[in-house]
């Protein structure tokens, strides 16, 4: 019989705890060698399964095996991406470690910003629930990451979303969106934390894979930074918050099923259901028990739950640890030890906490009403130790369940569509000339889904909570006070242009590094930290490989280029229907820090009579660009190069004008090159501009069309007072950066020499309300 | 003078009501949903947020908290109370005020800067402003449509007690647009938008929200 | 163990836009003839042993107290289950005793 071990025999009869379950445990799997287990079921390869009984010196019992089958799975080992992510560890220099107070491994990267103050943020992926069940499985990935950055003792302050659906006119992606900005504002808003920024996005290749990533930044004192790590022998391991169920369980119910006989069903739910209340009130409560000194470790249950908890506990401490799994407070009695151990139920932490302490843990848990167990405790040993009642069901070292897992050297192959690809590039396709034509292809891009105003999603976000937000979308990044004393911030941006990760996956990467890393300089803040998160297709297809060894290639290589760290992030595998695999999807989000919020740059000017210039140079880079994917769905060629020398240069450029007090706003350049910008940069506050590109033209060799659409790479929009021209002028010559007047804010129109003189109302009749009319469409009766 | 601000498990805006109190000039208080004093504070915030993350209604649970049972009586004394957003549904709940709030209309949490005409300078919360005048605030709800049948809202403009309008387009499907209801007295009002996110300058849409807070000092002193 | 059921519905006068949008839903799925939905809640309060007259008198001061709004909101029902049962029961031997009829 599997899983179940040699069921018959092993009787445990009415024990106190866990009366039902014929359990598997450690002495018998270690006298029964030869019973068959479904290691294959629950994902396991052969050798994998050697492998476990190589390290137990015996057949694994039921427990055993689904924590192995889980902690070794892609989502947990990382055991295809590992390889390739050493790449961060291994070309982080000294000097990019220097604000660094914790790197890659722990939950999250905590980067010192100044003032005694510490900052953790982190990215992270919840691509698959969100297709199956839109709602919770958006909601609980803010929930996820919100506790990752809590388990690091700090408090969280701020989140952010990248959303990518499939075509906004698909009646799925009616089916999707609306659910999934549910969700993250559901769950953001009811924990108290303002969303600042982010993405979204529309293309066919995300139809059936929806990607959602969430991204929350938490700040502490330097001081207060925690752990993860389980030490000291006699310290006691304590499970709090929301009871466990059966969410998340999915494949593990094949060991289940036939260990018990009792009626009930054996499918159990796979998708989790999140509870932002719980999590809010959890969040209060770990701040006080930080402030009380009380926690000695901490870990939050994330996936893989409980078996995760336990054996990165263990694995990071400095001896073992034993637990009773019979003491786990149950939403759902007829769980069994497997399942508890699988359990992806939300909203739980697990502390190690000193003995003379507990009681004071005890009394602040019970005064926010938060449920808290003893399990167990850290032990003199070497192993993780799991009872279920007087049973030893788990005894295996915990470093061979949380780090030593499986290491896979995939296969990689470039793509066999990649020549052909890169062949087709925009040149000689149909492009406007003149005004009206250019005028008309503004028009569309600022109507297109991926151009158009996204109000529709970012009013349903809190913004304003704690009121620390100094600045939020549609400006370039989000801005955020940490000390309310002094006006320390952080700045936030996080980007990626998938069509040109497509078109090459190293300078797609490259790409997404520089649009974030801009985004953030723009706004004011110094970029210091760099965190990822990277969706890509099967990693059984060597061209993902390909392009996943291509991206984490280029963005450990831009960030040595850039002087700023990886920090931590994550990996989303499997973005796959069939043969569709998402464009590869490298998210960057840079954080930068200033030090008073009060000093950042507005997106858009706001008085009539600025000056305007454009800094950077521009080349005819149209490929991948949103002109080609509006007006021809054209995507091929190769993206615009990448100069991360002009990224830095930009960069100092506009900190320097920022720090002389000159400029008005800055904005910088992305999708839809400069027309998009400038007319981004005039619907913000409803301030126009007349401008004139002849001078541009002519300076960088190109026509009026590349002059407006083209996505060369290291541009910004600034606007100065016209008596400080000459200084702005003295400076960029000082820092040899490309600059260029190009116009005169004023009017209400977007007006270019020559070219086109658009009236705002028109540009904003355009850009808005477009998703509405797409959802609207999608809802009525066909 | 010393403002008491509530928190209830789930409590989000008490933070940005302390600082409001604290830019007004006096001194916030922190009170807890769990004690039944309010340590003598001369007035009283209920803060917006998702206290019991609004289950049942929102408002209902916290509204049998023990603060609570201080606060109801204190109010009906003449204690001045301010209830933002959930706080505006826990006093419906509490009924220290009619109607009842209810979800948005267009089924969406709407956050968005809300132009609103502060119609009554009559109550402890609103003496500062002049009547009729605009201000613009921070509306963040997802069930903030006030609701109460005919009668009670006839009552309630023949009255005088409609505290605050929105202007421009109605953004939740609040009756009549009312925006803020104050009680007979005048010391009991509730407030759909967040006046504690408009008091400083650079982190909302304006400081108009200060004058609110300011509102209650001179009250208090006057009395 | 016994059972309380009891309902709340939003009261007539009062605006329901999910049942509105639910409403809406239905038209698009193609169930035309329904013409107005009121969406409410039903709470089930068990107790240990039989449901009595105290106990439904509790469950009744529990609805217009806290499980309900009375501003907003409507009691419609306060009910045991078993007495929910029993009608069901009662259902199934009339219509067994109306097919013996017919077979009569």
């Amino acid at each position: 019989m599997s899983g179940g071990g040699g069921a018959s025999r092993d009787d445990n009869g009415d024990s106190s705890t866990g009366p039902r379950f014929a359990v598997d445990t450690v002495p018998v799997a270690a006298g029964s060698a030869d019973v068959e287990q479904p290691y294959a079921a629950l994902g396991l390869k052969p050798e994998e399964y050697e492998r476990i009984r190589e390290i137990l010196g015996r057949r694994p019992t039921s427990a055993e095996l689904a924590m192995y089958s889980v902690m070794w799975s892609e989502h947990c080992s990382y055991k295809s991406s590992k390889v390739h992510l050493r790449q961060f560890g291994d070309k982080t220099t000294e000097q990019m470690r220097a604000s660094l107070l914790v790197g890659i491994g722990e939950n999250a990267g905590v980067v010192d910003i100044g003032g005694g103050w510490a900052v953790t943020y982190k990215v992270e992926s919840h691509n698959h629930p969100s297709y199956v069940e839109p709602y919770q499985g958006a909601a609980t990935g803010v929930g996820g990451i919100v506790r990752d950055i809590m388990s690091m003792g700090a408090r969280p302050i701020a989140v952010m979303d990248a959303l990518r659906f499939g075509a906004l006119d698909h009646p799925d992606t009616a089916r999707v969106l609306p659910a999934v900005v549910a969700g993250v504002g559901g769950y953001g808003n009811c924990l108290g934390l303002p969303n600042i920024g982010g993405e979204v996005e529309f293309d066919p290749c995300y139809q059936g894979n929806p990607l959602v990533n969430a991204l929350c930044v938490g700040s502490m004192r330097i001081e207060d930074i925690h752990l993860a790590s389980a030490e000291g022998a006699g310290n006691l391991v304590v499970l709090f918050g929301a009871k466990t169920g059966g969410d998340g369980i999915g494949g593990v119910s094949v060991l289940a099923s036939e260990s018990f006989d009792s009626s009930g069903s054996t499918k159990r739910p796979a998708v989790q259901v999140g509870d932002p209340f719980a999590e809010k009130v959890l969040i209060e409560c770990c701040l006080e028990l930080y402030a009380a000194r009380v926690v000695a470790g901490i870990q939050d249950l994330g996936g893989a739950g409980l078996s995760c908890a336990t054996s990165e506990l263990a694995s990071n401490g400095d001896g073992g640890m034993s637990v009773h799994l019979d003491r786990v407070p149950l939403r759902d009695a007829s769980l069994s030890p497997e399942e508890i151990l699988m359990s992806e139920s939300q909203e739980r932490m697990m502390a190690v906490v000193e003995p003379e302490r507990l009681d004071d843990f005890m009394s602040i848990t019970a005064r926010w009403d938060v449920e808290a167990t003893v399990l167990g405790q850290v032990t003199d040993g070497d192993t993780l130790q799991v009872y279920w009642g007087s049973e030893l069901i788990v005894d295996v070292p915990p470093r061979s369940v949380a780090h030593d897992g499986p290491v896979y050297e995939r296969p990689m192959a470039r793509p066999a569509y990649l020549d052909a690809q890169v062949a087709d590039s925009t040149v000689g396709l149909p492009a406007p000339e003149e005004g009206p034509e250019l005028a008309q292809a503004l028009l569309d891009v600022l109507a297109s889904p991926n151009g158009c105003d996204v109000t529709w999603v970012t009013q349903q976000y809190d913004r304003y909570v704690r009121g620390n937000t100094a600045q939020a979308m549609p400006d370039d990044a989000g801005v955020v006070r940490v000390d309310e004393v002094t006006g320390r911030g952080v700045v936030i941006s996080a980007d990626v242009n998938p069509r040109f990760a497509q078109l090459d996956p190293y300078a797609g990467a490259q790409h997404a590094l520089a649009e974030s890393y801009r985004n953030v300089a723009v706004s004011g803040g110094v970029p210091t930290a760099v965190s990822d998160c990277l969706n890509f297709g099967s990693p059984e297809d060597p061209a993902v490989m390909w392009q996943f060894e291509r991206a984490v290639s280029g963005l450990a290589d831009g960030c040595t280029a850039l002087g700023i760290p990886v920090t931590g992030g994550n990996v989303s595998f499997y973005n796959q229907t069939g043969d569709l695999a998402v464009h590869p999807t490298p998210l960057v989000a840079v954080l930068g820090v200033i030090e008073d919020v009060a000093a950042r740059n507005r997106a858009g000017w706001q008085q009539p009579g600025l000056a305007v210039f454009l800094l950077g140079a521009t080349g005819d880079d149209l490929d991948g660009s949103l002109w080609a994917q509006v007006a021809h769905q054209h995507l091929g060629g190769l993206p615009p190069p990448v100069d991360l020398e002009a990224e830095r240069r930009l960069g100092r450029t506009v900190l320097a004008a920022g720090a002389n007090g000159m400029l008005h706003s800055a904005h910088d350049l992305s999708e839809g090159g400069l027309a998009m910008a400038l007319a981004e940069a005039v619907l913000r506050h409803g301030i126009g501009i007349e401008a004139d590109l002849e001078g541009l033209c002519l300076r960088d060799g190109i026509e009026a069309f590349s002059a407006l659409f083209s996505e060369s790479g290291a541009r910004a929009l600034i606007a100065v007072a016209e008596d400080d021209v000459p200084d702005l002028v003295d400076l960029c010559a000082a820092q040899q950066q490309p600059a260029i007047r190009i116009g005169t804010t004023g009017s209400d129109s977007l007006r270019v020499e020559d070219l086109y003189d658009l009236p705002l109302s028109r540009l904003r009749a355009a850009h808005t309300g477009v998703i509405q009319r797409a959802l609207a469409l999608a809802a009525s009766p066909a | 003078m010393r403002v008491g601000v509530v928190t209830f498990p789930g409590s989000l805006d008490d933070h940005d009501a302390r600082r409001a109190v604290h830019l007004a000039g006096a001194e916030p208080v922190r009170l807890w949903h769990a004690d039944a004093g309010l340590q003598g504070v001369e007035a009283v915030i209920l803060p917006g947020g998702f206290s019991y993350g609004d289950y049942l209604r929102a408002g209902a649970i916290a509204r049998f908290s023990p603060v609570m049972d201080a606060v109801i009586p204190a109010a009906q004394d003449g204690l001045p109370v301010l209830g933002i957003c959930n706080g505006f549904q826990v006093l419906c709940e509490s009924h220290l005020l009619p109607g009842a709030l209810v979800r948005n209309d267009h089924q969406q949490f709407r956050c968005q800067d809300q132009t609103l005409r502060v119609e009554s300078t009559h109550t402890a919360w609103t003496s500062g402003f002049q009547a009729g005048q605009q201000v613009v605030v921070t509306l963040k709800n997802g069930e903030g449509a006030y609701m109460a049948d005919d009668r009670t809202l006839d009552e309630l403009e023949e009255q005088g007690r409609v505290v605050a309008r929105y202007v421009g387009d109605n953004p939740n499907g609040s009756r009549r647009a009312i925006a803020g209801v104050t009680n007979a007295r005048g010391n009991v009002v509730g407030l759909m938008p967040h006046p504690e996110h408009a008091v400083e300058s650079g982190y909302g849409p304006s400081v108009d929200g200060l004058t609110f807070f300011t509102s209650v000092l001179n009250s208090v002193v006057r009395a | 163990m016994g059972t309380v059921i009891v309902d709340v519905m939003p009261k007539r006068e009062i605006l329901d836009p999910q049942g509105q949008a639910v409403a809406g839903a239905l038209a698009r799925l193609g169930a035309t003839e329904f013409t107005q939905v009121r969406q409410g809640k039903r709470f089930t309060l068990e107790v240990e042993g039989e449901v009595t007259p105290q106990t439904l008198a509790a469950a009744r001061q529990a609805a217009v107290t806290l499980l309900s709004n009375p501003v907003i909101e409507d009691v419609v029902s306060v009910r045991a289950q078993q007495d929910v049962e029993q009608v069901r029961a009662q259902q199934d031997v009339e219509q067994v005793r109306a097919q013996q009829g017919d077979q009569a």
